[in-house]
């Protein structure tokens, strides 16, 4: 194996090991379409986000009808991009959120990003995320499908010090994403979904 | 919370613990998954060379502090955040209620910071100020609705079963909760994401603190932390000064050791890093306003103490306490005040005072296990001792402990009331070696394993009739340390070891000035009448002409080889001596194997019995001593089988057993349990207090099982 061939085995298996889909594709327009296709398969109770069909308290309860039909939210996409996955969306009935992500706190159905970089060792993502709309995305929906060009793929940490001292230098957020939220706090049974998305994709991008 | 006034009623708070099946199923299901999880997180990693460069980049940190602070603050206030220096947990408090009230605050959600339960801010923002405090993390947020600690650094919840979270769900939401964790789970995401939508305000804790950018790190599974930082328009997070740490690789460095020694992850799923003020549409300039708060209360004092500082090391794992055989059966709100497990024991007194730490601090068995696996290599059973002996000088030393720190620092007072026991125990003197009944000045509880009796003669009586003839030209010259349980318990243990190296080359020595190692004391925290007696054992082997000084006793052995060398080390007057005594010490199965070599043609070609071992704390990680023993048995031809949890305590501590007997009984049964179940017949051990406390508790369980010292077998199978 090359080098390169390694890192995308040895992330995709840390990345597998904590239950992330990961799949190679090789242009961005098949990433549109495992998007729809996700989209579309997330089933109708579903369509009720995560929690909605659980004995609520009222408060709570009122935040689930905040949710109409199935939404995907792309922020921070180029102009070129957002536009061909809005077409998309239109085509399959779905809505594309593009700004004010905090009126939909109820929740989102699909966030869908470009990432800037993976860490081979630990199966993570990397994502620069000073943006708020982008911020959020990544953890109010419940389904999280992140582009990730394999040439932005390191074998550790440490080789996106610069990188990251280099953001920091000014005001900057950055976040290390591996798998899905999860918790082990009741009866150590480990749990999907307690805050963050409940799934995690990442398409592994051949450029 | 720790609360108990005096050690009688902590022991009480304890046995209330050990009485909760729950809890110790939890925790016993839990101790022997962590085990193994973690040992595959660190399987391809030189995990002690991180765990020493860690330490190394730790404490000089920790001698930088004030420098540390003002670059972050410097660093951080170009960015846009405001930086506060907090000298105790009231000043924190009302730093961050202030900044509450000047932003017109009224509901806060709150990510996980041990710091913040440090302080009782929750208390103070609530009860002073009348501010909602909405925990996020799902087990504080269930341990904030029932009005308790958490009960464990990482789990704080662990002591809560399914059946309890429902029904507080029930109430809580107005609406019947079943007992699925899946659904329950979901009920506390969406009822804690309304929260969100409410809040004005985000208060975080902090892993790493990064002075060269003034950037902080959160380490998450949940992902709430990245909400608390994002969604409220204002965002505070208070840390302890001992996270800050110069650059990122730093951080990176320990992000490495951190998830691992935790869960066994090889990291958690959301590591957030944020740096200055960011984006925030709830502001009113788009602006979130960020307050990091640091909080001193001590840490500038500890980070001086040339002693204590390394405790600024712990990275707040937990590992400490998910290995911890006390804190297993007893869990966190018994074993620490907010602080729990090893590191809670030191953390106590530190930051909460000697009245919370002083019935704490007693409870450790002085095991090792923490100190094995701990992300900052922090000496945590050394310190705690150190700490217990601080607390004795501040209150006084109990009569108890005085008589016997006087008595054992003069060898032929000590000696001439261990003969006088034999003569007094006569008519509590069974058959069988054991004592029938306890003396008087035991508690039932302590009736969980029989006493041996005092041996009729002791081994330093025999010595002239036993001691192998000179040999001209000896390959090895060896002294041997009996310590006081083989020379007035157990002398045959020290027959066997003399008779298992004849003919093999050896002089054997016997210092008749030897006496006590000492450990005794220094586990009651008696440390000057400790020091005392390393000197006189020192001054007694020093009259001879020997290569190795040799103790079938693994508490012996390494107390001499290592606290020795602390207690006097540092002295000029002795630094030297107490070196070149402490190179020599060995103990048994090293010396028999590693120095002598023997092999399987010393021993007998007949199959031996079927036999287990226990590996004594001492031995297997006080002295790193794992293979020697295991290899000895099969060179010996004995059936070696292997029991569960060989390597965890059996209970004993010396004087620890007497302090805390239902503990001691615990551990005790658990150990001869694994023993029965490994099928052998006959249990051998490198320690004769393991000796003793097991073969106590299996002669008080009435199985059949034998407890052997190794020596005794060795010298049985030679040829
Ligand atoms: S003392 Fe060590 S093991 Fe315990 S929490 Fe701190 S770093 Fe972890
Ligand atoms: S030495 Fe053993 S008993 Fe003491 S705190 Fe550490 S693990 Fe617990």
């Amino acid at each position: 194996m090359t080098a390169k061939a390694e890192s995308v085995k040895l992330f995709t298996d840390k990345a597998e090991l904590v239950s992330a889909v990961v799949t190679e594709i090789s242009s961005l327009d098949e990433a549109y379409k495992y998007t729809m296709d996700l989209c579309g398969k997330k089933e109708a109770c579903k369509m009720l986000i995560s929690g909605c069909e659980q004995n609520l308290s009222n408060t709570a309860e009122q935040l689930c009808a905040t949710k109409t039909g199935k939404t995907i939210v792309a922020p921070a996409l180029a102009k070129k991009e957002a536009a061909a996955l809005e077409k998309q969306c239109e085509e399959n009935g779905f809505t594309l959120i593009k700004d004010s992500v905090r009126n939909h706190l109820g929740g989102i159905d699909i966030a869908f990003t470009r990432v800037d970089h993976g860490i081979a060792e630990t199966g993570s993502l990397v994502l620069n995320c000073p943006n708020e709309e982008l911020r959020l995305a990544t953890m109010i929906s419940e389904v999280h499908v992140a582009v990730l060009p394999k040439s932005k793929l390191v074998d550790n940490s440490y080789e996106l010090e610069s990188w990251m001292e280099g953001n920091m230098m000014k005001g900057d957020y950055t976040a290390f994403i591996t798998g899905a939220s999860r918790t082990a706090d009741i009866e150590r049974v480990l749990a999907i979904g307690v805050h963050g998305p409940l799934e995690l994709h990442i398409l592994l991008l051949e450029d | 919370m720790q609360d108990a006034k005096n050690l009688k009623e902590y022991r009480k708070e304890i046995r209330e613990s050990l009485d909760n099946d729950f809890l110790r199923t939890a925790m016993d299901n839990f101790a022997v998954a962590y085990r193994g999880s973690r040992a595959n997180a660190f399987k391809d990693m030189d995990e002690k060379a991180l765990i020493r460069d860690i330490a190394e980049a730790k404490d000089a940190a920790a001698s930088r502090l004030d420098e540390l602070f003002a670059k972050f603050k410097e660093e951080a206030e170009k960015r846009g955040a405001v930086v506060h220096l907090a000298k105790d947990a009231k000043e924190a408090n009302e730093i961050i209620g202030r900044i509450a009230m000047d932003e017109n605050c009224k509901t806060i959600v709150k990510s996980k910071s041990m710091t913040a339960e440090e302080t009782l801010l929750n208390h103070h923002l609530e009860d002073d100020l009348n501010l909602k405090v909405v925990e996020t993390d799902l087990g504080e947020w269930i341990i904030q609705m029932r009005k308790e600690g958490p009960s464990h650094m990482v789990m704080p919840a662990i002591h809560l079963s399914r059946h309890q979270v429902s029904d507080l769900f029930s109430d809580v939401t107005g609406q019947k909760q079943g007992d699925d964790v899946q659904a329950l789970v979901k009920v506390a995401r969406r009822e804690l994401r309304q929260e969100f939508v409410d809040a004005d305000m985000g208060i975080s804790g902090g892993n790493f603190a990064i002075a060269e950018t003034g950037s902080i790190g959160l380490v998450t599974n949940e992902g709430n932390a990245r909400l608390v930082t994002t969604l409220p328009r204002v965002h505070v997070a208070l840390m302890g000064l001992d996270k800050l740490t110069p650059k990122l690789h730093d951080a990176l460095r320990v992000l490495k050791a951190l998830p691992r020694n935790a869960t066994g992850q090889a990291i958690t799923s959301y590591v957030t890093w944020i740096t200055g003020s960011n984006e925030c549409a709830a502001a009113e300039d788009d602006r979130k306003k960020v307050h990091f708060v640091f909080l001193d209360n001590g840490r500038r004092a500890l980070a001086k103490d040339p002693v204590f500082s390394q405790v600024h090391r712990c990275v707040r794992c937990g590992a400490c306490a998910n290995v911890c055989p006390v804190y297993r059966m007893v869990g966190g709100h018994k074993m620490g005040h907010i602080y729990i497990g090893a590191i809670g024991l030191i953390l106590t007194y530190f930051y909460h005072g000697t009245e919370k730490a002083k019935n704490l601090v007693q409870n450790c068995i002085n095991c090792g296990a923490c100190k094995e696996i701990c992300a900052g290599g922090i000496d945590l059973p050394g310190l705690i001792k150190d700490i217990q002996a601080r607390i004795l000088e501040e209150e006084g030393h109990p009569m108890y402990s005085s008589f016997l720190a006087k008595m054992m620092k003069n060898r032929k007072l000590f000696h001439k009331f261990l003969r006088i026991a034999k003569t007094a125990q006569k008519p509590m003197k069974g058959k069988d070696g054991f004592m029938r009944h306890l003396p008087m000045i035991f508690m039932p509880d302590h009736d969980f394993r029989a006493l041996p009796t005092v041996a009729e003669v002791p081994f330093r009586d025999m010595w002239a009739k036993v001691q192998p003839a000179k040999v001209a030209n000896p390959k090895y010259k060896v002294a041997l340390f009996s310590g006081c349980v083989q020379d007035f318990v157990y002398p045959e243990q020290s027959v066997a070891t003399v008779e298992s190296m004849r003919n093999k080359d050896v002089n054997l020595e016997f210092p008749m000035d030897q006496s006590c190692c000492g450990l005794p004391l220094q586990m009651m925290g008696e440390v000057t009448a400790a020091r005392e007696v390393a000197i006189q054992n020192m001054e007694a082997f020093e009259g001879t002409d020997c290569d190795y000084i040799l103790t079938m006793c693994a508490s012996c052995a390494s107390h001499l080889k290592h606290n020795y060398m602390k207690m006097l080390g540092q002295d000029p007057k002795y630094a030297t001596r107490v070196k070149a005594f402490a190179d020599k010490v060995i103990d048994y199965s090293s010396f028999m194997n590693d120095v002598l070599g023997v092999e399987k043609e010393d021993f007998l070609d007949s199959a031996g019995d079927a036999v287990t071992y226990h590996a004594p704390c001492h031995l297997c990680r006080g002295l790193d001593v794992k293979s020697a023993p295991r290899e000895l048995m099969v060179k010996a031809g004995l059936d070696y089988k292997e029991s569960a949890e060989e390597e965890v305590c059996c209970g004993f501590g010396g004087t620890y057993s007497v302090k805390f007997p239902k503990i001691s009984e615990q551990l005790l049964t658990k150990k001869v349990n694994n023993a029965k179940e490994s099928g052998a017949k006959v249990l051998l051990t490198d320690c004769p207090g393991c000796v003793m406390q097991i073969r106590g508790g299996a002669k008080k369980q009435g199985t059949d099982l034998e407890v052997k010292h190794i020596a005794e077998y060795m010298a049985e199978r030679r040829k």
